[in-house]
């Protein structure tokens, strides 16, 4: 069997892309009354994956495919959290596409692939996979936007990502042909290695970083690269904006820290990128916050919330240290889960042909049902980074790295974080006050299947629970960086 | 024994499971069901925090009951209690504060029954929390925490401008702490990784980056406190929040400002305290004065009980900032009397406001006529309000007053003239409320205390009147850490 252990690191996308074939060829051959069994399919692919990567898993860093694709316990982790994102997320869409003529087989195979995508993104240890898994995911995403055919916004908002997107992604193709230019190799680990040894030509090397961060800020979703983003979430059908909106901020991040950290991380450059994430960072906790406060729309108004929190990821990676990268981790996972939770909500109060997306919907939702009620009290004061939630501890282990950092932009850095996260509080409790304060204008009851009612209820109190003991999060998340780089 | 039981963490959590217990008697139906939980969760966590009071040594100095177990490994987090006397009597106060809020919400309180009595269940653990944190981290943690109960609670059983009150307090609050924060993570890479507070007593910080902590520190203190300028929150929090919310506010939050004052800021960085003090000393004075002169001029009922914590809470705040053992001691001791004091006030002015519903003073007027009872024991705390001798606030004024001749006679003078203005707001208000003709057929038609309020009052007057008489219980277990904190602050720890 020694033939095929070279292929073991990436035993869980061999699997994944041999399931969607097959679901995507069972699909054709079931009526619409028993769709049920693609969903089935899908979640048990997910679980699937789950497994093997928990069992391909190791310490040490695994490459195959000739370097290309490599295997560290940072990808493991960041795996698991993306199929147990996807697995989630597709439990609150179930009854809203069911709803709305959405339960199609298309829309399942499009996650899949986009997870595909996402999976390639955080194993690529060369320019060429890392491209790859990013298209492979931003395609599926754009034509899953686009999956409501009759909408108009839908269609809009699916244009709208498309050309951005594309221009992104010719941004950071052209960066990385620089890079190539500049060094001569596409491959992240000697890449480092050549601009180590100082054989590279700076000039070209600082031209094609900045074409790269720009790049990595349209994913990202960072001012002056966030106009998409609150477009696209408005007008994509909830549940793909809660796929947009969640899971892929982890392989964002992975991408970061493999092109970055792992590719660009010489000192001379560290210093040129960390001004350029510097200006990013602050614009983006301004202008997300700041702008989240006029919104009446949720989706619109979580979209500004992530361009905020996408600026507390950058400050910890622009902190430069292991610490750093850990405690950005650790908040992109405990972002994905205070959105799942928030999208999860929304997609609750929706019901046929009514879209839950506005503020108003929220009103009063302690006396239609108290425990919901609680659950997004958790889930908003989680994102405000009030104790004894978990999101507190996000900001915490950040900005603990941004001052670690001792450089000359720690204290106005973090007493700026601080002052917007201030601001920021202020549109949560808002929802927060239209939920306990105010009277209900409607009375429908709220009454979801069960799966999503338990699973909405474990991710709502996994913002107390992990509040109260971050300790095994935390630390799998730092010594994950630790071991990957 | 008694010691082995970890007394410090029932009295966080008993509260803390009660009110959980409490929530999920769920709908107003049950809400017989979820008072009777409620009282004996209250009552358990008083209970419990009686042992810490007699099995206290008020000769060693230093904490007692301490309990640590690690609780975040990756940054050195640990689950650290521990107190001494300062923090002894305010667990008391607010174990003691949170049954008579039970008790007080009885009746009065018919929509949401459980949310509104696990709110306050909740609050009460959080605070002792924080009174008792010895870990930085944890402190902070219990610290914010409350926020949330007590915005729920302004928020939903508040009056009619509850919305704006409940976020100001909360935005105002949040905005004082998370600077605070950025101070202890600065501490915590200071010390070389560690959050424990005792660790940070020891550690030598320059003077530039102790100036810094201290104004961190300041503003999410004086905030709480609330000192002047930063005063606006209370009034409008207190006017809106629904009476038992008033009690809690006054009676513990307030101390929370302070104690982290005593706890965190003169420790860590004594010689910023120093140079700092005349900056706080004249904000505190400002606050007796010109808080006091406001409170003379107010119309509602609340909110000049609300000022008069004010100009109280800067007397505390003085006392602190003199550095010595007879200013801090009756900064404390004011801490508890005007705990008592304040929450007396404000349950007679919900007593009022549950019959008339109105708390402006010109809508009464000869309650004396009708209340005989209410208007005796409303008298005493008007009494104890204003500084009478017999009365526990009389003992705290007093001993800040000593401690402020021995630094400047001037401001011993200035803060002395509270007991002319506290006479003259808390008398006037209590002469046009309660003498005279009866106003109108509103108060003509009231009834006198039920036996429930008469017991919530009762046991306040008594409180006040030991504490007045016989403060020697109080003052005894204070000696000892106030000498360490004033050892603490006079020893430089720049290099």
């Amino acid at each position: 069997m020694s033939y095929i252990t070279p292929l073991l690191p990436a035993y869980p996308e061999i699997l994944l892309l041999g399931m969607i074939c097959v679901i995507m060829v069972a699909d054709l051959f079931v009526s619409d009354d028993n769709r049920f069994l693609t969903y089935a399919l899908t979640q048990l692919t997910l679980v699937g994956c789950f497994l093997t990567t928990l069992l391909t898993a190791g310490i040490e860093p695994v490459t195959t495919f000739s370097g290309m694709f490599v295997d560290d316990l940072m990808a493991d982790v960041l795996k698991l959290m993306l199929y147990f994102g996807v697995a989630t997320l597709l439990v609150y869409s179930r009854p809203y596409i069911t709803a709305r003529g959405l339960f199609r087989g298309e829309f399942f195979v499009l996650a899949l692939f986009a997870t595909l995508g996402m999976m390639i993104m955080i194993s690529a240890s060369h320019l060429l996979t890392l491209y790859l898994g990013l298209e492979l995911f931003s395609l599926s995403l754009y034509s899953m936007v686009a999956l409501q055919r009759d909408s108009a916004t839908a269609t809009e908002a699916a244009m709208k990502y498309f050309v951005l997107g594309a221009l992104a992604s010719g941004m950071l193709l052209y960066g990385m042909s620089m890079l190539y230019g500049a060094t001569g190799t596409l491959a992240i680990a000697q890449l480092a290695d050549v601009i180590l040894t100082g054989n590279a030509r700076d000039p070209v090397l600082v031209f094609a970083l900045v074409f790269i961060v720009a790049g990595l800020g349209f994913k990202l979703g960072a001012v002056p690269f966030h106009m998409w983003v609150p477009d696209v979430y408005h007008g994509a059908p909830t549940a793909v904006t809660i796929l947009i909106g969640t899971v892929p901020k982890l392989a964002s991040f992975a991408f970061i820290i493999r092109l970055l950290v792992q590719g660009l991380g010489a000192e001379q450059l560290v210093a040129e990128w960390q001004q350029m994430l510097i200006v990013m960072a602050v614009l983006s906790l301004v202008i997300g916050n700041v702008t989240a406060i006029a919104q009446t729309n949720l989706k619109r108004m979580l979209a500004y919330s992530t361009i905020g929190h996408m600026g507390f990821l950058l400050l910890g990676i622009l902190s430069g240290d292991v610490v750093g990268y850990g405690a950005s981790m650790f908040y992109a996972v405990v972002y994905v889960l205070m959105n799942l939770g928030a999208f999860g909500m929304i997609l609750l109060l929706s019901r046929g042909g009514f879209e839950a997306e506005n503020l108003e919907d929220f009103k009063g939702l302690n006396q239609r049902s108290p425990w919901y009620a609680f659950l997004m009290l958790l889930l908003m004061f989680s994102m405000a980074g009030v104790p004894p939630t978990v999101g507190f501890y996000a900001k915490l282990v950040v900005l603990q790295a941004v001052l670690n950092a001792e450089a000359w932009w720690s204290v106005p850095l973090a007493t700026v974080a601080v002052l917007l996260s201030v601001i920021g509080a202020f549109y949560y409790l808002r929802l927060v006050k239209l939920m306990y304060f105010d009277a209900p204008t409607e009375a429908a009851p709220i009454a979801p299947r069960t799966d999503v009612r338990v699973i909405l209820s474990l991710n709502g109190l996994a913002m107390l629970g992990l509040g109260i003991f971050p300790e095994q999060l935390l630390a799998l998340c730092l010594s994950s960086i630790q071991l990957s780089l | 024994m008694l010691t082995g039981m970890n007394l410090l963490s029932l009295a966080i959590w008993i509260p803390i499971a009660a009110g959980v217990l409490v929530l999920a008697t769920g709908s107003d139906g049950n809400a017989r069901i979820a008072r009777v939980i409620a009282l004996v969760g209250a009552i358990l966590g008083f209970a419990v925090t009686l042992p810490l009071y007699t099995g206290y040594n008020p000769q060693l100095s230093g904490f007692q009951f301490e309990e640590r177990l690690p609780w975040i490994e990756s940054f050195n987090v640990y689950y650290h209690l521990g107190i001494d006397g300062i923090s002894l009597l305010l667990i008391l106060l607010n174990s003691f504060t949170t049954v008579l809020v039970v008790i007080a919400g009885w009746e009065v309180i018919k929509e949401r029954v459980a949310q509104y009595l696990a709110a306050f269940l909740f609050l009460s653990g959080f605070m002792n929390g924080v009174f008792s944190a010895l870990d930085a981290l944890l402190f902070y943690v219990f610290f914010e925490a409350t926020l949330i109960p007590m915005f729920i609670i302004i928020g939903v059983w508040g009056g009619p401008n509850r919305v704006y009150a409940a976020v100001k307090f909360f935005l105002y609050t949040l905005l004082g702490s998370l600077l605070a924060l950025v101070a202890l993570i600065y501490l915590y890479n200071l010390s070389g990784g560690s959050f424990s507070l005792i660790d940070y007593y020891q550690l030598p910080i320059p003077l530039m980056p102790q100036v810094l902590i201290f104004l961190a520190f300041m503003t999410a203190f004086a905030v709480k406190v609330p000192m002047w300028p930063v005063h606006t929150w209370l009034p409008d929090a207190h006017v809106e929040a629904p009476t038992g919310g008033s009690v809690v506010l006054a009676a513990i939050m307030l101390k929370l400002g302070a104690y982290g004052f005593i706890r965190l800021s003169l420790p860590i960085v004594p010689d910023a305290s120093h140079s700092l003090a005349g900056f706080v000393i004249a904000l505190s004075l400002i606050a007796v004065v010109y808080i006091g002169l406001v409170a003379l001029v107010q119309s509602d009922m609340k909110k000049l009980i609300a000022y008069s914590s004010i100009s109280h809470m800067g007397f505390v705040t003085l006392g602190i900032f003199v550095f010595n053992a007879h200013g801090m001691e009756g900064a404390i001791i004011q801490m508890i009397s005007h705990g008592f004091v304040s929450g007396a006030l404000f349950l007679c002015v919900g007593v009022l406001y549950d019959r008339v519903h109105s708390r402006r003073i010109a809508d009464y007027g000869g309650v004396v006529n009708t209340m005989p009872v209410f208007a005796a024991l409303f008298m005493l705390f008007a009494m104890a309000n204003s500084g009478l001798p017999g009365t526990s606030g009389f003992v705290g004024e007093f001993l800040v007053i000593m401690g402020a001749v021995k630094v400047n006679f001037w401001y011993a003078a200035l803060a002395a003239s509270t007991l002319i203005w506290g006479a003259a707001y808390t008398l006037w208000m209590y002469k046009r409320v309660i003498f005279g003709a009866v106003a109108n057929d509103r108060v003509a038609g009231l009834r006198d205390l039920n036996g429930r309020e008469f017991l919530v009052l009762g046991l306040l007057a008594l409180a006040v009147l030991v504490m007045g008489l016989w403060p020697n219980p109080f003052a005894e277990v204070l000696h000892a850490p106030v000498n360490e904190l004033l050892n603490h602050v006079m020893q430089t720890k720049l290099r």
